[in-house]
């Protein structure tokens, strides 16, 4: 049950992904098409597809997607970032073409020597907008629709689903417990209260009893003691070795409070903006700090103490612009000059962050980001967990191979993926109807050498 | 004759008791266990080894116990634009060693050369690559190289623990070179840039001269071209357009001037099929065993002095001259019929002689029978050699003399490398300006006041010119590493040049280009080439070949011993490739020896000389050490012996016994012989030029020395594994190996045969059903359908040259380890792909030798016998055909090593690579130590697992680059190409013996290799046992008239049925 919730959680931020927001939607339909002939078998799975649906069919108009891909980095729609404010901010173009040829391309526009471009390009202190000549102008009309419609109040809505669904897991378990023990004890109950009535049987028919062997001293009961503490420790033991480096729910001190909810989750920042390595390599990226100077050149504080305080996870209140001065001394930026330290060489005076590392993969594996994000189009949430609730980031998945591989059984590939025609005899069987998908593992998926070389 | 006898050695052919011992065992070394009938007699019993139970056990829960350490994850501060962690980024770039050349690319990841490899758009290269190539990255990351500019210490150890400051040391040559003459000598130099830098630092010294030396000279080739044609230069050869190839003491495959280039067009000449009997034929005089004679299809000995006396009778015969009489009737057979077959046309000749006289006589062949303009080059020449022999030694008076004011020197180490170093040397000391750019203390460099080192070539801007209008572009992959600066920076600064070189060679460039985007095209190509096909043009022959033939026969042809030096293939001259444990750990082609340099005997004069052939020098590693003397010079080396070696010839390799700076690997131990001895003293002048072998005596000492030697490692025991056809033969019946092999397997394609009632359609079998019918029919169990991915490899021993290119771009690959000799003595050694060398013949007669390399792999086996017998199911099968190796599941066990037909599997017996993370724990070889570092484990790829103790490993096909290549087409969303995943040892072969691919896909070079193109000369490495390889070989088909056998029709050996029922 609590493997299948976080599939639903997943599905959700999906649609905020840059660039595949339009596959989205052409194949959610085909999915679920998909899924509907899966839960033929299993119910599971037909619940599974409800909430899909739900969440497609109640899903925010492409305009918020968008802005949330392409804009958020930038812009809040209700008060001036790295670019301005756009509440309303479509009203003050001179024409409608006009925005469209700024989104488009608006070093063009200034080149132009247009009044209010060169003016805006001023303003914010001469940050070139980046180009987007892949927009159609309804989308970019979805957008502006979109950020006029923003309200002050707006506040994340998502979350919470992940950790209820550990913590029912946790109940059942107790309940589990509950449940044993107290047949366990019914059980020694009715076997005393047996014995005890046999015995009066037998005192009432002439049979002598045998003598009473106290619980501790009777073999039956020492040998299965034995056998059962045996058996306890050897799971205990081989549990532990296999656990042995795990560290799932590890959440260390970093040197920046850096909160994910704050820009992932409130602010809306698309993962791959920062994370960028994680279509292209093996790994995910952490950022440099000149891309986290991208937007805190303009963001110098915190402005959500009141409604949203920073919170470590024993409670400790944190002050959101003294870590945004950290940052600045990392990036070598002078918050007074606005301008960054140079060194003696003319180069920026910027030391790396030592950011503790989370999410250590055991020994001899070989993972790649790119293969899972871009090709296999898997959320970050599904391995990394309900980000953008989270405060501090600790390790949501255990990283286990049982874990790797349960994944890889019951993920289906993207079989339209070109790449896969080599694989006739699946492509026929789907399309005779044989098979509905081909998953990880039907494609050697789970050999060992795809992840240990 | 496709099953004649191969050997490894001797003593497989003598076949002792000892020899037969060793074959069998498991380990080589004594074991440190007690094997003890009773257990309790036992020195460690039941008790104390419950103890080491109860201890480890304790040991491990407390280890465990421990925390896991808290990793950091540092991000760059400010990430380069074209930078992504984990994504490698590939710059074209030019290697160049003095005249050595090869185009390339660099592949860097997180900005650190990890791989070089062969750059394609090179119309002279063409992509391919060599052993030292491959390990160029290796020497980047040398603990030997110089950090700072300085001086070497007094007391000889090192530079002077001051670190000196390159305008400290300006200022003091600016004020140092004077008015009294001054040499500049370097190796040659191909690089236009430079010698435009080198032109104005004369310009401003006009009292400082340019010589150029290079280490093993080509000087007799450019005096006899200068003769002959009128132009100190090299002409090109194009091999693929030559139909019959001779060979006078050229080792053109392997170490003579320009080997990646001919191994490419050589093979491109040697493709033979079914469809093709069109070969050339080459013909090799020689007087050691070299990789170029082992190719030969015709192959004759000679001592060094008598070269010039088969030239003169090569030329009479051509000419139709009076006869030579030459020393041997086999000389005198192989040049009559080479004479013949040149007459036809489409001939060539090399020659590897540095006699001005003897490379004439070669010039007037090569005008007779027409090559120039056809096979050899006039219009595009070579400019890979450029050292005149005379002005080195008339720079080495003048310094005995004292006139010289100031030297430097770069590229070039005459302390070790002049036949007369000693006097170098002493001269040296009289000069008041001494300054070398070596990037490490050589012997050279210790001689001398100011050290100013220069870039690695992959820390260097640059280029090269190989052939006229040819240009290589040279990049770097990575900024310097320590406090050094570029030779032409130096030279610049002292000029009084303030530009910096890198400006500079822009500039150069981006005017001699043109543009701007001229230029960075060039610089992304890494190459500039005329468009089309290489102009090829002739040249008029004005040589006085009387004159030359008469100095010849002026000169004594030598009756007794001679001793040559000659370059190895991994090490070539010396220079920084002495400390490069990869190379040093390489088997050489012919000998299998690592680490060591010895002297190279022929079996017959081992024994005249009382070193017996099936005990100690053979079976043993402990080999007899003989003194060799020379007119002024004497080593004690010990003997190695060589099949197909001139009975009167020792041959000794050069680029060993190294000074002590050089670094760990390559340092000689005076004391123990412990990395050899040098070997260029035994050179001498003869007024003109240099020349590499003289007479000499040797003598039999009684100490013996442990040379690590791995000929027989990984015995076959005389099974057959190669199949070896003359061309008549394949000509006569090109079905004659699908024959043979339908005779071993045949018989399972036989029930197919009767259910459909054609028994008489034998072939229609033996062409299209052998292959599926063996698989499915020749065992029990059900037939596994490999869909989409079957990954198959494909290897030619017609092509094959046994060059060891592939060893080593496995190695820098795949983080194959180096184990140091100590343990390649005990069969340690962890290459994943070796090239096993079989000779055949008489060996008491060279002449007869016949020598065959099979490079040897992973078969990937479809029904390996490894998988069946690992008990935790560590080694398994992929969907994709891939034999599979999972380390952290492997307990060594090494019941699949036990288990491999082709002894392939190689276990860790130590921690190769960590070894250092407990002090004073790394020290076990001295000399592969400098491998267990930070700096050199710089070199290791980050997408393959480093192996630690206790673990099992072999060839991977690449996986990396498999998976790398599958997740690149998924991104781009189409089905991978033919060609995209490439094996490392594929894409190092120079002579493109190795075709890669997915079997399943019909348009892959590998499915028409196997299935059209060369179907009949496919077979499989013990076919009969049902493991249904991966990999496959193409027979060798050497173009002569008799495949040499050695002893098959010894009655004894037919008694035994040694040939027959070995298996």
């Amino acid at each position: 049950m609590c493997f299948k919730f976080q599939h639903c959680v997943v599905v959700l931020p999906s649609l905020q992904y840059k660039g595949k927001l339009i596959f989205k939607f052409i194949h959610v339909p085909e999915s679920i098409l998909q899924l509907f002939r899966i839960s033929s078998r299993t119910a599971l799975a037909v619940i599974y597809a409800l909430i899909l649906f739900s969440n497609t069919a109640t899903a925010a108009p492409d305009g918020k997607a968008l802005f949330q891909s392409n804009c958020a980095s930038c812009h809040n729609p209700l008060k001036d970032a790295t670019g301005p404010a756009l509440k309303g901010i479509n009203a003050t173009f001179p024409s409608k073409e006009w925005g469209y040829n700024w989104v488009h391309n608006s070093a063009a526009v200034i080149a132009s020597g247009d009044k209010m471009a060169v003016e805006m390009y001023n303003k914010f202190n001469k940050a070139a907008m980046t180009a987007f000549p892949q927009l159609k102008n309804e989308e970019i009309d979805a957008i502006f629709a979109y950020v006029n419609s923003v309200t002050p109040s707006a506040a994340p809505t998502a979350g919470g689903t992940g950790a209820q669904s550990e913590g029912s897991a946790d109940s059942n378990g107790y309940l589990y417990v509950i449940i044993t023990l107290s047949l366990l004890v019914l059980v020694v109950i009715l076997w005393k209260a047996n014995q005890a009535l046999s015995r009066a049987a037998n005192d009432k028919e002439g049979i002598i009893n045998e003598k009473e062997v106290p619980l501790y001293r009777n073999k039956v009961v020492i040998a299965m003691v034995a056998i059962v503490a045996f058996i306890m420790a050897g799971y205990w033991l081989v549990n532990g070795a296999i656990n042995e480096g795990r560290q799932q729910n590890y959440r260390p001190i970093q040197p920046i409070f850096y909160s994910h909810k704050v820009h992932a989750g409130i602010n809306q920042i698309n993962c791959l903006y920062c994370h960028a390595g994680a279509e292209k390599s093996r790994q995910g990226m952490i950022p440099s700090s000149n891309v986290c100077m991208n937007c805190h050149k303009q963001i110098n504080e915190y402005t959500g103490e009141k409604d949203m305080p920073l919170k470590t996870a024993e409670g400790k209140v944190i002050n959101g612009t003294e870590e945004i001065k950290k940052l600045y001394e990392y990036a070598g930026w002078d918050p007074v000059a606005k301008k960054y330290k140079l060194n003696a060489d003319g180069s920026i005076a910027a030391t790396p962050i030592k950011w503790v590392k989370i999410h250590n993969l055991p020994d001899h594996v070989y993972f790649n980001h790119s293969q899972h994000v871009k090709v296999g189009q898997v959320q970050c949430q599904r391995c990394h967990g309900e980000i953008t609730e989270m405060d501090e980031v600790y390790q949501f998945a255990p990283l286990s191979m049982g874990w790797c591989i349960n994944c890889h059984r019951q993920t289906q590939v993207k079989f339209d993926n070109d790449y896969y025609s080599i694989f006739a005899k699946y492509r026929e069987e789907i399309k005779s109807g044989k098979r509905t998908g081909v998953t990880v593992e039907e494609l050697g998926g789970t050999e060992c050498q795809k992840c240990h070389y | 004759m496709s099953q004649k006898q191969y050997w490894t050695g001797l003593e497989e052919l003598n076949n002792p008791a000892a020899h037969q011992e060793l074959a069998q065992n498991e380990f080589k070394e004594e074991l440190p266990f007690d094997l003890s009938e009773t257990v309790l007699g036992a020195s460690t019993p039941r008790r104390d080894f419950l103890k080491f139970l109860g201890f480890s056990t304790l040991a491990a829960t407390v280890v465990s116990s421990c925390e896991m350490p808290v990793r950091k994850a540092i991000p760059y501060a400010i990430k380069p634009e074209d930078i992504t962690p984990g994504v490698p980024n590939y710059y074209a770039s030019t290697f160049v060693d003095g005249g050595d050349y090869c185009a390339v690319i660099i592949k860097t990841r997180d900005g650190r050369p990890i791989k070089v490899e062969g750059n394609e758009m090179s119309s002279i290269t063409r992509g391919g690559s060599s052993a030292r190539v491959q390990a160029s990255v290796l020497n980047l990351y040398d603990k030997a190289r110089l950090r700072f500019p300085g001086s070497p210490a007094a007391d000889g150890k090192g530079m002077k623990n001051v670190e000196s400051t390159f305008e400290a040391i300006d200022k003091m040559v600016k004020e140092g070179i004077g008015t009294k003459p001054g040499y500049l000598l370097t190796n040659s130099i191909l690089s236009l840039s430079t010698k435009e830098i080198i032109a104005q630092f004369l310009a401003k010294y006009p009292n400082v001269k340019h010589v150029v030396y290079d280490a093993i000279s080509y000087s007799g080739m450019l005096q006899a071209n200068e003769a002959s044609y009128g132009k100190r230069t090299l002409p090109t050869y194009h091999f693929d357009k030559a139909q019959t190839i001779v060979s006078l003491g050229a080792d053109f495959l392997g170490t003579w001037l320009s080997p990646v280039e001919f191994a490419k067009s050589y093979a491109r000449g040697r493709k033979v099929s079914a469809k093709n009997f069109k070969i050339s034929k080459h013909y090799q005089v020689e007087s050691n065993h070299t990789i170029t004679g082992a190719a030969a299809d015709n192959r004759a000995t000679c001592r060094p002095s008598e070269m010039g006396l088969v030239a003169t009778a090569l030329y009479n015969e051509v000419t139709g001259g009076a006869k030579v009489a030459l020393p041997s009737a086999k000389l005198t057979e192989m040049v009559a019929k080479a004479a013949a077959d040149l007459k036809k046309g489409n001939g060539m000749v090399v020659c590897g002689s540095n006699d001005v006289n003897v490379q004439i006589v070669i010039n007037a062949i090569n005008d007779k029978i027409g090559a120039n303009g056809t096979t050899v080059n006039w219009t595009t020449t070579s400019n890979l050699r450029q050292g005149i022999d005379s002005e080195m030694v008339a720079l080495t008076e003048a310094m005995a003399a004292g006139q010289v004011g100031s030297v430097f020197i770069h590229g070039a180490n005459p302390v070790y490398e002049y036949f007369d170093g000693k006097k170098f040397a002493d001269g040296l000391a009289k000069v008041p300006l001494t300054v070398s750019f070596a990037e490490r203390m050589d012997e050279t460099a210790e001689k001398c006041k100011f050290l100013v080192p220069d870039h690695h070539y992959l820390e260097s801007w640059g280029d090269a010119e190989p052939k006229p209008n040819y240009i290589s572009l040279m990049q770097p992959g990575i900024a310097p590493l320590f406090k050094t600066r570029s030779f032409q920076d130096s030279l610049m600064t002292w000029a009084g040049n303030t530009t910096r070189f890198e400006d500079f060679w822009k500039t150069y460039w981006t005017n001699k280009l043109g543009s701007q985007a001229n230029f960075e095209k060039a610089l992304q190509d890494g190459v500039i080439e005329p468009a089309g096909d290489m102009p090829i043009g002739g040249a008029a022959f004005a040589g006085n070949v009387n004159d030359a033939i008469a100095k010849i026969n002026g000169k004594k042809a030598g009756a007794g011993m001679e001793v040559m030096i000659y370059q190895k293939v991994a090490i070539g001259h010396g220079g920084a490739w002495s400390n490069n444990p990869w190379l040093l750990e390489m088997p050489d082609p012919i000998t299998r020896a690592t680490w060591d340099n010895y002297a190279c005997v022929s079996p017959k004069k081992a024994r005249e000389m009382g070193a017996e052939l099936t005990g100690i020098n053979e079976v043993e590693p402990k080999k007899h050490v003989i003194t060799v003397k020379g007119a002024n010079y004497s080593v004690n080396l010990p003997l190695i012996v060589v099949p197909g070696m001139h009975n009167d010839v020792v041959a000794i390799a050069v680029g060993y016994g190294r000074g002590l700076n050089v670094g760990r690997a390559g340092a000689s131990d005076s004391a123990t012989g412990m990395g050899g001895r040098n070997a260029y003293p035994f050179a001498s002048y003869n007024g003109v030029n240099f020349e590499g072998a003289s007479a000499a005596t040797v003598t039999m000492t009684d100490q013996l020395f442990e040379v690590a030697v791995t000929q027989t490692h990984n015995s076959y025991e005389a099974r057959p594994i190669i199949h070896e056809f003359t061309l008549e033969e394949f000509e006569k019946d090109p079905k004659i190996l699908l024959k043979e092999r339908y005779k071993e397997v045949g018989e399972f394609a036989q029930p197919l045969l009767t259910e459909e009632g054609k028994e008489s359609e034998e072939e229609k079998v033996m062409d299209a059903k052998l292959d599926e019918s063996y698989r499915t029919e020749g065992t029990l169990y059900d037939n596994y359908e490999y869909n989409g991915l079957k990954w198959g490899l494909s290897i030619d021993l017609n092509s094959c040259t046994g060059c060891g290119a592939c060893i080593i771009g496995c190695q820098a690959e795949n983080n194959v380890s180096v184990v140091g000799k100590e343990h390649v003595m005990k069969s340690h050694e962890m290459h994943w792909i070796r090239i096993d060398r079989y000779f055949s013949g008489m060996p008491d007669n060279p002449d007869s030798i016949q020598t065959v390399f099979q490079p040897m792999l992973c078969q990937h086996c479809d029904n390996a016998p490894c998988e069946n017998v690992c008990p935790v199911s560590a080694t398994n099968h992929s969907s994709e055909g891939l034999n599979q190796m999972a380390y952290n599941r492997c307990i060594g066990t090494k019941y699949c090593a036990n288990n491999c037909p082709y002894k392939v599997r190689h276990f860790n017996w130590m921690d190769w690579n960590g070894a250092d993370a407990f002090a004073d724990n790394a020290f076990e070889d001295y000399r592969r130590d400098d491998i267990n570092d930070d700096l050199t484990r710089m070199v290791l790829n980050p997408d393959v697992t480093v192996r630690s103790r206790g673990v099992m490993e072999k060839c991977t096909f690449c996986v990396q680059r498999l998976q790398d290549a599958k997740l690149a087409a998924k991104k781009l969303g189409r089905p991978m190409k033919d060609g995209e995943a490439r094996t490392a040892c594929q894409q190092a072969c120079p002579s493109d013996a190795i075709t890669f691919g997915n079997v399943n896909d019909k348009e892959s070079n590998i499915y028409k290799v196997r299935k059209q193109e060369h179907a009949e000369r496919l077979f499989y490495v013990l076919e009969h046992i049902h493991t249904l390889p991966n990999v496959n070989y193409l027979a060798k088909i050497r173009n002569t008239e008799e495949l040499h056998s050695g002893k098959e029709n010894d009655p004894k050996n037919i008694k035994d049925g040694f040939l027959e029922d070995h298996i």
